[in-house]
């Protein structure tokens, strides 16, 4: 056994994010490890990696109990972790990041700096990468920078390394390259942790899989020995009933009217390529998938934030060319993003401020702001969204989660949007605020909105949207429509391989 | 409820979150006092006089800092705007006062243009982008005045700087209008307003579909129009135009004022009265040093003490 965690646990302030799990690798294993957001990988990745210390539990490397205290420790130990971002110095040379801390030295103590260039060259040959190892790491591509990073983890004598999506941001071509390493590292027998949202990928390199889900082990085995559906039903894993959702039905008479809105061929490389859907005034659409599918990004390009190489969206008939959140939101288009503290409230004003941010033009009387108007709009919405606040004037920072999303989903309707982006309208609030926000989707499309819905909730997914849009490493893969929006047709679209 | 809970539970508590807000006007009040009783002629009209002429430029570009610092910003080319503004004074005072006086406001236009577009449109850090003109303003205006101290005789300008209107200064009642006008910018315009939100949370209000570039741009502009204003106050005041003198190091007094002021250097807030107050009171330490015959550096020792317990209590009161 080349690697072992027992039971280990690790709280957070009012979070357990891993509750008992343990995990092995063998040596010579490339070990999947998986689950949705939240659901402890990253802190398992930390533990073994001496970021974090387990609060129980036992860590055994090479048949030793071991404690690392810091990441340095790890590595020291033979434990190498290359990260979805690199973290190397883009201003200094490739062949400087690659000896970073173990620079060739000559017989005076010296830099010898020609054999290190060339042995950066020969090493890097190895993985593809073919470029002037002098220039500056910033001028190579992402893709090259994460091959420099790699060679760099196995060079000091990795015996496991791990993987924190290791493909997000390369290029099919450098995926291949990087399976080419991956095997290479298999057949000398240096262990793998390789996390990734990407299932072909789990499918074509890894041996065995664990799956982690709200901090708990839920699945331990061989990739070969789990289906793809098993495998996603396990990741999102709810059980029918389990849960309640406060959406109704929507009667398929309404849905009549021209689309509100119609995305036609909307690519944004290397995230998005050629989606096409469209959402009648009445509806909720919802797009499905697993987290690095593209729905965010989606959302965001629909809503103008996001660059876009081509396609048209068109809002009630009209093209918007050249988008941009400014010309997104005129169109009638109003973008709930998913990082609400980041992109969505202003912390430091108040509900009355962050409420009236979007149509504050409206709100004046001969050119100067009026506070009359502005609480008469205010007023209303605190009523309709039930808005829990001590007064308007309280600042938002202060109010719970599900009281700062219903202040920004206040602030979308004050625009009067014809189209509305949700994205995880629910997260991070609690149960209660969650059916009234549900509850509130559905008034809203009743009204005759056009509702987009993002939630890595399947269930409500499922229960909210009239049809679901599911995507795979920014590609449409299938639409869900009628009978067919079940949480089970939902996990098996998303599983199917794009054969 | 009790007198009691009244007592401790008001008290304390609205200490803590008072204290930020109305600090630098208790330190003001508690100045005054001191010099009421032990600085002879304190309490005497001309002294007052002295005191305010001071402070006014430091106001009027403090009011612009406090809008910049208010968007996530700072502006570090303010004291270059004013010795632009005031060589442009004596070059065009002979086609007139308003026509000197549009020169130099339009220099701060353009500044402003140049900054909010490095800013907002080309994405560069505030402090590098105001750097450039910092360095590159004052020498400009150093090249257009030919490096010469000029002297200024236009009695109808002189009039701004040096004379009275109803026994107050005229300088004075351009800084008072000057405060109420960006405090009015401030709370009832939807420039203000949009300025505010953009400092509180620049990826929301993009979302949220503010023109953020214009605001951005918007706010340097103004920052550098009232730095042009202090400029060419300053060379009315002291009846002559110098280049490379006028407004030296005013950046860093206009930054001390915002901040002792109350205006947190994270945005999203902008306090004008305690910007006006945070001047007041430096001008004030100064004067009381002097007065005391204190040395200079016991006086800029001073001033750090004061800028440290500032930034302190405002670092309480967030992590609150």
């Amino acid at each position: 056994m080349l690697l072992e965690v027992a039971g280990v646990s690790k709280n957070f302030p009012g979070v357990r994010a891993l509750d008992g799990v343990s995990f092995t690798l063998q040596p010579g294993e490339v070990h999947a490890l998986v689950g949705e957001n939240g659901a402890g990988k990253s802190t398992l990745i930390k533990v073994l990696t001496g970021v974090y210390q387990p609060d129980g539990g036992e860590l055994r490397y090479q048949g030793e109990p071991a404690r690392f205290a810091t990441p340095l420790d790890a590595q020291r130990a033979g434990i190498s972790t290359i990260y979805q971002e690199v973290n190397l110095v883009p201003l200094m040379s490739v062949a400087h990041n690659l000896f970073l801390g173990r620079e060739p030295r000559n017989r005076f103590g010296l830099l010898d700096e020609a054999r290190m260039v060339h042995e950066a060259t020969e090493v890097l040959a190895g993985y593809g990468v073919r470029a002037d190892v002098r220039h500056r790491l910033g001028t190579l591509a992402l893709g090259a920078q994460q091959m420099v990073a790699l060679a760099r983890a196995v060079m000091v004598d990795a015996k496991v390394v791990v993987m924190d999506e290791p493909t997000s941001s390369l290029e099919p071509r450098e995926v291949e390259t990087l399976f080419g390493v991956i095997r290479d590292l298999h057949a000398r027998g240096i262990g793998i942790v390789y996390v990734s949202h990407r299932l072909d990928e789990l499918y074509k390199i890894c041996d065995a899989v664990t799956i982690l889900r709200d901090g708990k082990l839920v699945h331990t085995g061989t990739m070969a020995g789990l289906e793809r559906r098993k495998l996603v039903s396990l990741m999102i894993g709810r059980e029918f009933g389990e849960d309640f959702t406060s959406f109704t039905e929507t009667p398929e008479s309404v849905l009549t009217g021209e689309p509100v809105l119609r995305v036609t061929g909307l690519t944004s490389r290397p995230r998005l390529r050629d989606i096409t859907f469209e959402v009648r005034p009445g509806e909720v659409v919802g797009l499905g998938g697993l987290l690095g599918a593209g729905r965010s990004e989606t959302i965001k390009a629909i809503g103008g934030a996001y660059p876009v190489d081509s396609g048209t969206i068109e809002v009630d008939g009209v093209t918007l060319t050249r988008p941009s959140t400014v010309r997104a939101v005129r169109a009638g288009v109003a973008t709930q993003p998913e990082d609400r503290k980041a992109e969505g409230i202003v912390a430091g004003l108040s509900v009355r401020d962050n409420i009236a941010l979007a149509i504050l033009p409206r709100m004046t009387r001969f050119g100067l702001v009026s506070d009359k108007k502005i609480d008469a709009v205010v007023a209303t919405y605190m009523s309709r969204l039930r808005i829990k606040a001590a007064s308007p004037d309280q600042l938002v920072g202060d109010l719970s989660g599900g009281n700062q999303q219903k202040v920004l989903l206040a602030r979308l309707l004050a625009t009067g949007p014809k189209v509305l982006l949700l994205d995880e309208p629910t997260r991070g609030i609690d149960v209660g605020a969650k059916a009234e926000v549900q509850a509130l989707i559905d008034e809203l499309a009743a009204e005759g909105l056009g509702v987009v819905l993002v939630s890595s909730d399947a269930e409500e997914l499922v229960e909210g949207a009239d049809r679901v849009v599911v995507l795979r490493d920014g590609v449409v893969v299938g639409v869900l429509t009628g009978d067919q929006v079940t949480t089970e047709d939902l996990m098996a679209t998303i599983a199917e391989a794009a054969e | 409820m009790t007198t009691e809970a009244l007592r401790t539970g008001i008290d304390l508590s609205r200490l803590r979150k008072g204290l930020p807000r109305c600090g630098v006007y208790l330190a003001i009040l508690l100045l005054i006092v001191y010099n009421i009783v032990f600085t002879p002629y304190f309490l005497t009209l001309s002294n007052l006089r002295i005191q305010l002429i001071q402070a006014a430029p430091v106001v009027i570009v403090a009011l612009g800092m406090a809008l910049v610092i208010g968007t996530e910003g700072i502006d570090l080319s303010v004291g270059s705007v004013m010795a632009l503004a005031a060589a442009l004074i004596p070059l065009y005072l002979g086609y007139g006062v308003v026509a000197a006086i549009l020169a130099s406001l339009a220099a701060g236009v353009a500044i402003g243009l140049i900054n909010g577009i490095l800013v907002a449109k080309v994405g560069l850090q505030p402090i590098v982008a105001t750097l450039a003109l910092f360095v590159g303003g004052r020498g400009l205006a150093v090249v257009i005045s030919e490096g010469k101290l000029k002297d200024v005789r236009n009695e109808d300008f002189l009039y701004l700087g040096s004379g009275d209107f109803l026994r107050v200064p005229v300088l004075v009642w351009i800084a008072a209008l000057l405060v109420l006008v960006v405090a009015f910018v401030v709370r009832r315009t939807v420039f203000g307003r949009r300025l505010l939100a953009v400092g509180g949370n620049r990826p929301a209000a993009e979302l949220a579909g503010l023109p953020v570039k214009r605001v951005l741009i918007g706010v340097y502009v103004l920052c550098a129009v009232l730095a042009s204003i202090a400029g060419l106050l300053s060379v009315s005041r002291i009846q002559s135009s110098d280049a490379s003198a006028v407004g030296l190091l005013i950046e860093l007094s206009a930054i001390t004022a915002v901040v002792v002021g109350g205006t947190p250097l994270t945005g999203g807030r902008v306090r004008v009265l305690g910007t006006v107050a945070g001047a007041l009171l430096m001008q004030l330490v100064v004067a009381t040093m002097i007065k005391h015959d204190l040395p200079p550096s016991t006086t800029e020792m001073a001033q750090a003490v004061i800028i440290l317990v500032a930034v302190y209590v405002a670092r309480e009161r967030r992590t609150r």
